[in-house]
């Protein structure tokens, strides 16, 4: 383990590395865990779906991070918890020195207001019956914000922000006469429009077209280069991260395997589900189908029955019997601020 | 025209007809596909690329303008065909379809080991007890448990019900099955698992593919030729060997530089504008709005111009 300072990467269009103090910290995550009990015949007990199961971490001002993992992972259970929908059964957020589950309701207006949350799917997010002006009218009402014209200056402001040109072509129309793309700016406006501290995005544009994806996430980074926000983009695609995120974080079955930053990741990846994921992920290159990827086999486990000791060791190749399979394994840092929860790197 | 080609189309329209005016969603598509090849076609939503998967396989609906063109399946052509022999003949004998969203097209209230038997049943008149024997085999090729036979749908998980629908198109061996979006709904995982189950089926079995999907790195995994749709219209026709490095068509350049790439530093680009609406397109070439490279004949339908092999519909290649 080298406790030296990483070797400097230089890659032309890979963001640039920022250094964050522990002071400046936003949010923080210790050992989160949420469960969802499940009922049998409605009152008996029958075991708890593990969504969360011991997640840690600290979001700085201003950092975006990225959480990647597949359907079932947990992401957006995890997502869902930093949001205040759900209650986590162990551990705390602590957004700004204050913990989440204090919060009475009026803090809890007051947090929402922090927040700002871009759905997946622009479509079933945006309420077909309300204008575009209506719907970004909306948060500032709920908000408090009585005045009509310093309501009307905000919507225009954050509709030229999200580059809706010209405003005034827009704000009668209603979702369903919008693309896609235009669609996800709406709903990227009214996250941002109560000017939040943390932007949470469930993958934003993942329902988008190829061509406008890019554009999309230009938008987002833009913004929250530019209001300093702090971003947690949550995605199953690893291409998109690194033009986005400092930091990255490998979901699976409920825990965060890997932790780094995206340089690092890519030079480097550690835990053998990492290596899958980028093993998976192609460039479009005819060389590809000439040869088979290689697939761990089986699917992602239950998170009622979580295998014992590590979640990923059934499908593993590289699993060190007698170990793997009893203890679950603790966050081993095999470079510096690179962290890895496998048995192979301790 | 040469013997050795499975699937040849000439000049395929299909318009609808809709209350804002007719939509010219496929408007003369021509090309051809091989035996045991892959063909991928790649474009926007909206672009009319599922449409085309529906007037090569004839299931239209109502509000059909115009169908007209020529489909060769073997040599035959089968829009001489009527309604009743295309579906004894053609439909899931020959070609068959796995559909958009194919993981949630099953039948819940059916065990899914039925519902992969029943194309066999009706399209080959096989009896019960055989074509679940057929299904048996199915399963087996395309990486699902036997015992996923009695299970109803919902039992299964995402990946497992789409190798299901899989299953269902190759339970009567055709020799040409259409993919519409076969991965766009599965974890990157199951992608490529799903990719790899259709490369051993098409070494082993020699099946043909047309892959419709929006996602080109991903169709790298399975395709020999791209056909890049744009507005109704193929734009770019080309094997894969040289179109992924140097695509000819300034629409199939930027849908390129718009794919976010893992292993290369290459900021990735987005392509300005819109695609147009199919019921009121531009005169001339239908990209020109959005086109960097257009000049003054643009205002006129580009014709294809074939460059070394390739296809492709631009003026710029005159």
């Amino acid at each position: 383990m080298s406790d030296g300072t990483i070797e400097k990467i230089s890659e032309s269009n890979v963001i640039l590395q920022k250094s964050f103090s522990q002071d400046n910290v936003l949010l923080s995550i210790e050992n989160l865990r949420v469960w969802f009990e499940l009922r049998r015949w409605g009152f008996g007990h029958a075991g708890y779906v593990r969504a969360v199961d011991g997640v840690s971490f600290d979001l700085h001002h201003g950092e975006a991070i990225a959480v990647v993992g597949e359907s079932g992972c947990g992401k957006s259970s995890l997502m869902k918890t930093i949001l205040g929908l759900y209650k986590p059964i162990e551990g705390s957020v602590i957004f700004n020195g204050k913990n989440l589950v204090d919060l009475d309701t009026r803090g809890m207006r007051w947090y929402r207001n922090q927040v700002g949350y871009i759905q997946q799917d622009p479509y079933g997010a945006l309420p077909p019956f309300m204008s575009v002006k209506r719907i970004l009218e909306e948060p500032l009402i709920v908000g408090g914000i009585r005045d009509k014209t310093e309501r009307e200056l905000r919507t225009r402001k954050v509709m030229e922000e999200v580059k809706m040109f010209p405003v005034e072509d827009f704000t009668s129309k209603f979702p369903h006469m919008l693309s896609g793309g235009q669609q996800q700016r709406v709903v990227i406006a009214r996250a941002m429009i109560l000017e939040p501290k943390l932007i949470v995005a469930d993958e934003p544009v993942s329902m988008l077209d190829a061509s406008v994806r890019v554009e999309v996430l230009k938008l987002l980074r833009g913004l929250q280069e530019s209001h300093n926000l702090s971003f947690i983009y949550i995605t199953h695609d690893l291409s998109t991260v690194r033009y986005f995120s400092e930091r990255v974080f490998v979901m699976y079955a409920g825990k965060i395997v890997e932790k780094a930053k995206i340089t690092d990741l890519l030079r480097n990846p550690t835990h053998p589900y990492t290596h899958a994921l980028l093993a998976a992920t192609s460039d479009p290159d005819a060389k590809n189908a000439a040869t088979f990827k290689e697939v761990p086999p089986g699917e992602p486990p239950s998170l009622v029955k979580p295998p014992p000791g590590c979640h990923f060791h059934p499908r593993c190749s590289r699993m060190i019997p007698g170990l793997c399979e009893v203890q679950d394994p603790p966050d081993f840092e095999p470079e510096t601020n690179h962290f890895v929860g496998c048995w192979l790197y301790k | 025209m040469s013997e050795a080609k499975l699937l040849r189309i000439e000049n395929l329209k299909l318009h609808f007809r809709t209350t804002q005016g007719i939509v010219q969603a496929v408007d003369g598509a021509t090309f051809d596909l091989s035996y045991n090849k892959a063909i991928v076609v790649v474009g926007e939503s909206g672009c009319g690329k599922s449409s085309l998967a529906k007037a090569i396989l004839r299931l239209l609906p109502r509000n059909v303008h115009t169908y007209s063109g020529r489909v060769f399946l073997d040599s035959t052509d089968v829009m001489t065909l009527g309604e009743e022999e295309f579906r004894q003949q053609i439909r899931w004998v020959k070609m068959s379809l796995v559909p958009q969203a194919a993981m949630n097209a099953l039948n819940p209230v059916i065990r899914v080991g039925d519902q992969v038997a029943e194309p066999a049943m009706i399209h080959l008149g096989i009896k019960h007890d055989e074509a679940i024997a057929m299904a048996r085999k199915m399963f087996q090729n395309v990486g699902v448990p036997e015992d996923f036979l009695i299970r109803y749908p919902f039992e299964l998980s995402g990946g497992m019900r789409q190798r299901a629908a899989l299953a269902m198109a190759l339970v009567t061996s055709p020799n040409l099955i259409i993919l519409d979006e076969p991965t766009s709904a599965l974890d990157l995982l199951t992608q490529a698992n799903i990719m790899n189950v259709l490369k051993r089926i098409k070494q082993d079995l020699g099946t043909s593919y047309i892959l419709i999907t929006h996602d080109i790195a991903t169709s790298s995994e399975l395709a020999d030729e791209v056909a890049v749709m744009y507005a109704g219209q193929i734009v770019e026709l080309g094997d894969t060997y040289r179109f992924f490095p140097a695509p000819l068509h300034p629409y199939s350049i930027k849908l390129m530089a718009s794919v976010p790439r893992l292993r290369a530093d290459q900021e990735p680009d987005f392509i300005t504008g819109q695609p147009p609406s199919l019921i009121d397109l531009p005169v001339g070439c239908r990209f020109a709005p959005r086109c960097p490279s257009r000049f003054d004949k643009c205002d006129q339908d580009p014709p294809v111009i074939n460059k070394d092999g390739r296809q492709v519909k631009c003026w710029l290649y005159v």
